[in-house]
């Protein structure tokens, strides 16, 4: 039997007074790259930081890895990856990795390792100030590769990347997934979507789909994830009128 | 709480300051640069200078570590940074007593250049010992640095957080002593020095500048700066959260 590493049921976060999220629910499966695609502002960050026990007010259950997302145990065993990079700007990408790998207590020499899985050795020994900002959030994956974490959480990992490098990354996420990783990553760019084993599709803090990526092109009858985003959110205009 | 971690943060806060030459510049010679100028402007009436001199040994460190601690956890909340570390083992304590940590040892500096610069170029006159003022003028630092660790807990932003020196210091500026002696303030203003930190750092400066060695009342007064110090850290870390809207 496939275990979850993520359940979410009902999940309603309130902002400001204003409701967020609508009561969102769906599994991860472990072992999988999961695809959270909608447009900017659509609750995706929210749902992101209720996973990792970051945001205040959700209720609903968020279950991370067999815990209450939050959970102490849960610390170290979570690699999140914030929409801005979370690194120290002053500190070299090796600084900033060591730092981490110290706080993990995970040896010095996975700091090695994680720099060759983001493909910054050239630039090991660069201040991340000084670096484009593709490179910045690749040392900010870096950090979130330290310790071999169960799940993965990033937060738009790909903006601002050439092809290359996006496709690259991709295939460093489905090898992570290989070797036992989860992996949820968020995305505004629909043509990413192909390229995850399941696509979750946010608009306005509801999901939309929660498929395969064929799966939706079937169900709903277009060629490609753009085009099955519009018409399901025409459906559902179409069904509330 | 892993010493493990609150090292690496002091460590890696070092690192940084390291990098940042105007801000150590800022630490270390600005107390001193300040003293100099009181006394240059008591050059007439050395008595005087003798009289403050000590008390701004206080201050003046404990303002300037203040102003630049308040901004720290903000900037880290901004970057993102404190939301990894708040996935990580890390606990909040960590976090604080790392900046505690490295900030101390830069007050260790900044009291060493501070009180040999009053003391033996600025010839300010002390009838207690030199080290018990140097220890003093290291916890009037790190007490300044608690305190804006504490403050910028509250703050939401760095914009909230540089309106926070006004706020918390310059009334303890006003009651600690220095402008009218504590005990000729009118009766409410005396109770609330009472239980303001900073008074309790001129308090020990002056015991010291007095000749009441540690034995002698500046002991005790320093024991309440540290025990300020300690409650400020605990309830930062307190008040700082994980889940934030």
């Amino acid at each position: 039997m496939m275990k979850n590493a993520v359940t979410c049921r009902d999940v309603v976060v309130v902002r400001g007074g204003r409701e967020i999220l609508h009561g969102v629910g769906f599994d991860l499966a472990a072992g999988t790259v999961t695809g959270l695609l909608g447009p900017s502002g659509c609750g995706k960050t929210t749902l992101i930081r209720s996973i990792v026990g970051l945001q205040a007010r959700v209720t609903g259950d968020v279950e991370v890895l067999g815990l209450p997302a939050g959970a102490p145990k849960l610390r170290g065993r979570i690699g999140y990856v914030t929409q801005e990079p979370s690194v120290y700007r002053d500190l070299t990408v090796t600084e900033n990795l060591r730092f981490f790998a110290a706080v993990l207590g995970v040896p010095s020499s996975d700091v090695d390792r994680v720099i060759d899985a983001v493909d910054l050795r050239s630039h090991a020994d660069v201040q991340v100030g000084q670096l484009s900002g593709g490179q910045e959030s690749r040392a900010s994956l870096a950090a979130a590769l330290l310790g071999t974490p169960e799940l993965l959480v990033l937060d738009e990992p790909t903006v601002g990347l050439d092809p290359v490098l996006r496709r690259d990354l991709w295939e460093l996420f489905h090898r992570l997934a290989a070797d036992g990783a989860t992996l949820l990553v968020s995305s505004h760019v629909m043509d990413e979507a192909s390229r995850c084993d399941r696509l979750l599709l946010m608009r306005d803090g509801d999901l939309l789909a929660d498929d395969t990526p064929q799966g939706l092109l079937d169900s709903v009858g277009t060629v490609d994830i753009e085009q099955a985003f519009l018409t399901l959110i025409d459906r559902k205009a179409g069904a509330q009128r | 709480m892993t010493p493990r971690i609150t090292f690496a943060v002091a460590a890696r806060v070092l690192g940084q300051l390291r990098r940042d030459h105007r801000t150590v510049a800022m630490l270390i010679v600005l107390p001193a640069l300040l003293v100099s100028l009181m006394w240059w402007m008591f050059t007439d009436s050395p008595a005087t200078f003798d009289r403050v001199g000590g008390p701004l040994l206080a201050v003046f460190p404990s303002i300037i570590m203040f102003i630049v601690t308040s901004v720290a956890t903000l900037r880290e909340r901004s970057t993102g940074t404190l939301s990894r570390l708040f996935t990580m083992p890390m606990a909040k304590l960590d976090f604080l007593l790392g900046y505690a940590l490295a900030f101390a040892l830069i007050a260790v500096v900044q009291a060493l250049v501070v009180v040999s610069i009053a003391l033996y170029a600025l010839d300010l006159d002390i009838q207690g010992a030199a080290w018990q003022l140097g220890v003093v003028a290291v916890l009037d630092g790190v007490l300044g640095t608690a305190l804006g660790l504490f403050a910028s807990a509250f703050a939401a932003t760095e914009f909230q957080a540089v309106q926070m020196m006004p706020a918390v210091m310059i009334p303890q500026i006003l009651l600690c002593g220095l402008l009218v002696p504590r005990d000729q303030l009118p009766g409410v203003l005396k109770a609330v020095s009472d239980v303001l930190p900073l008074s309790y750092a001129v308090d020990a400066v002056a015991g010291v500048a007095r000749g009441n060695g540690f034995g002698e009342g500046a002991g005790s007064d320093a024991l309440v700066v540290t025990a300020f110090i300690l409650a400020a850290l605990g309830l930062g870390a307190a008040t700082l959260k994980r889940r934030t809207a």
